[in-house]
């Protein structure tokens, strides 16, 4: 079977998500029953989901899930975590065999945290030292992908619709506080486990409906910083540009979205309030490279919280709507009402609008 | 009249359901199909629930009532018919439309009317009861759009770049736009009596279909736009 990056089909998506305000966990049953009314919006190709709040038990250790073509490749692999991690758990993710999900590769997760030692010779901090580790794995190690790395969160996905990929995964025994969920029409790659959406690093998960017409040119830029963009997937690029805005810039979430898709020139010179205007004349000057143009809705997940945006032109449709202390959000109405018939407050943000929405007790940045 | 619940059910069974039936059709329990109603000439369907995209799309004389919002693509290259929906209405409505009638209660989202077109007595009609996104009449050929701006408060009656391209057809914004910035291919100006006189045909319909007073709707100030046709698109890619 052909990979990512061996070949091109040139050719949408569905996306959805639920956070509870509160803090409340739920099943992740609701964000796979939302996916089915937008059967149609993929083709099979891959579906994903990532879960936040799901592994209080280990919280403060990165759950590690991984792909692997054979044992000895996850064998080789852990020698490796080894020398860098301590293991406090290493285990297969549970799945069940249905006939909807087919040539499942091994998947295996692993609950760790990085060795003093180790981060005291490389003067690195433990995020930063994570996220190269994931970059090193998945560029050098054949056959071995890590498709998330955060800490009490995980994504799970795979080649078929979202639907059945969270039967797969078994998604009713897992509880979060929020979940994002992927519908794949793959438009320019062949549809591989690791293609499938969420793409995640460290606590970042990105779900994402469009073509993005920006991808080398981000691609590029972001590369310089040590990201390695290794599916030629338009999400990927996504999922750098916000760790690399958010957690090493430390630019905040409004100031991000401002950057990826920034208002024409035409709106900016147009503002009244003069702070703003020079605040986001600096963004698109400092960031250039960054603005994601073509195409896009995206929920971008973080510990604590989730963004949903829309490019500036609004050419993906992203609708909201709320229900006590959930918000939903979601490509089309029809989802929100599959795990919310009474949800209310429905509406369509704006092109460039970010939504955000934390939980109580999130992290705030 | 037949009533249906099609929760769950695929939206080619959907319009077979439609298909078999004659005369008033209630179909209960939509949740995302999409293509209802597609290309149908003579039935009166009203949906509860929310319908998925393209509803109506190529609709050639049906009138379909959605009690609550509708979602993309509503009304897509319909040449004829009615749908009224009770709600908000999501992107592209009313796609290349060449005919027939849409009212929305509520707001439009992005790319309202973009590319509706009119051919001799065939004129499309979009009455928006709220507020319209950015991008309203993109490429507008023909056609009427009017939006009416009903309960915006202090949103503005549509977002930016509306006109961008239109070439033919109409709007009426009820509105004096002195807060929205039109292209100059196009000219906007303070609606005329002949032009109210026109105007009264669409509003009418809209008030006795929503329950709205059609003497204070029609008492604010309306913005008529139109195409420039003394200063045409030209060169807009190369120069030829």
């Amino acid at each position: 079977m052909k990979i990512e990056g061996q070949v091109r089909i040139p050719s949408g998506c569905a996306i959805a998500a639920v956070i509870s305000k509160d803090g409340r966990r739920m099943s992740g049953e609701g964000i796979y029953n939302a996916m089915k009314p937008m059967h149609d919006r993929s083709n099979g190709l891959g579906g994903g989901f990532a879960g936040y709040g799901i592994y209080p038990e280990y919280k403060d250790f990165y759950a590690l899930h991984m792909f692997f073509n054979e044992r000895a490749t996850r064998k080789n692999c852990e020698a490796f975590l080894k020398e860098r991690f301590e293991i406090v758990k290493s285990e297969i993710i549970p799945t069940r065999k249905i006939p909807q999900i087919t040539d499942e590769p091994i998947i295996w997760r692993y609950f760790v945290a990085p060795l003093n030692s180790v981060l005291l010779a490389l003067q690195l901090d433990e995020k930063e030292f994570v996220a190269k580790t994931v970059m090193k794995i998945n560029t050098e190690m054949d056959g071995a992908y890590v498709f998330s790395s955060g800490k009490n969160m995980g994504t799970f996905k795979a080649v078929g619709f979202p639907e059945d990929v969270g039967v797969f995964y078994k998604l009713e025994q897992y509880e979060g506080y929020s979940w994002t969920a992927h519908g794949r029409y793959p438009t320019n790659t062949p549809g591989w486990w690791g293609g499938a959406h969420p793409f995640t690093l460290l606590d970042y998960s990105v779900v994402h409906n469009g073509e993005i017409s920006s991808y080398d040119a981000n691609r590029r830029f972001i590369e310089m910083f040590g990201y390695k963009c290794n599916l030629q997937t338009d999400t990927e690029v996504i999922t750098y540009i916000f760790d690399y805005l958010l957690r090493v810039k430390g630019l905040k979430l409004e100031e991000a979205a401002n950057v990826v898709a920034a208002p024409f020139w035409s709106t900016i010179e147009s503002m009244e309030d003069k702070k703003e205007r020079d605040k986001l004349t600096f963004l698109r000057t400092a960031f250039s490279s960054m603005l994601i143009t073509g195409p896009f809705s995206i929920i971008l997940g973080f510990s604590g919280g989730l963004m949903a945006l829309n490019d500036r032109l609004k050419l993906r449709s992203m609708v909201v709507g709320e229900k006590d202390d959930r918000v939903f959000i979601a490509s089309e109405e029809s989802a929100i009402r599959m795990i919310e018939p009474d949800a209310e407050n429905i509406y369509a943000p704006t092109g460039g609008e970010p939504v955000i929405i934390r939980t109580k007790d999130g992290d705030e940045f | 009249m037949t009533e249906k619940n099609i929760f769950g059910i695929n939206y080619k069974e959907v319009n077979d359901i439609l298909r078999n039936c004659s005369g008033e059709i209630k179909l209960t329990g939509c949740c995302g199909q999409r293509f209802i109603a597609a290309g149908m000439s003579d039935k009166n369907i009203t949906l509860k629930g929310i319908p998925g995209n393209a509803l109506g799309a190529y609709l050639n004389g049906a009138c379909v009532t959605v009690k609550s919002n509708a979602q993309d693509a509503v009304g897509d290259t319909m040449n004829d018919g009615k749908i009224i929906v009770h709600g908000d209405i999501g992107d592209a409505a009313g796609y290349a439309m060449r005919g027939g009638r849409i009212f929305v209660r509520g707001n439009a989202g992005y790319r309202a009317g973009i590319h509706m077109k009119a051919y001799e007595n065939k004129i499309p009609v979009m009455v928006i009861g709220g507020t319209a996104g950015s991008f309203l009449g993109e490429y507008q050929a023909g056609g009427v759009i009017v939006v009416l701006g009903l309960e915006a408060e202090n949103k503005k009656i549509v977002g930016n770049f509306p006109c961008t391209g239109m070439h033919g057809g109409k709007m009426f914004l009820r509105s004096e736009c002195a807060d929205i910035k039109f292209p100059s291919q196009v000219t906007a100006r303070r609606a005329g009596a002949g032009d109210m006189e026109e105007l009264k045909a669409y509003v009418s319909e809209y008030c006795e279909l929503f329950g709205y007073d059609i003497d204070r709707i029609m008492s604010a100030p309306f913005t008529v736009v139109t195409p420039d046709s003394k200063n045409p698109y030209k060169q807009m890619y190369v120069a030829n």
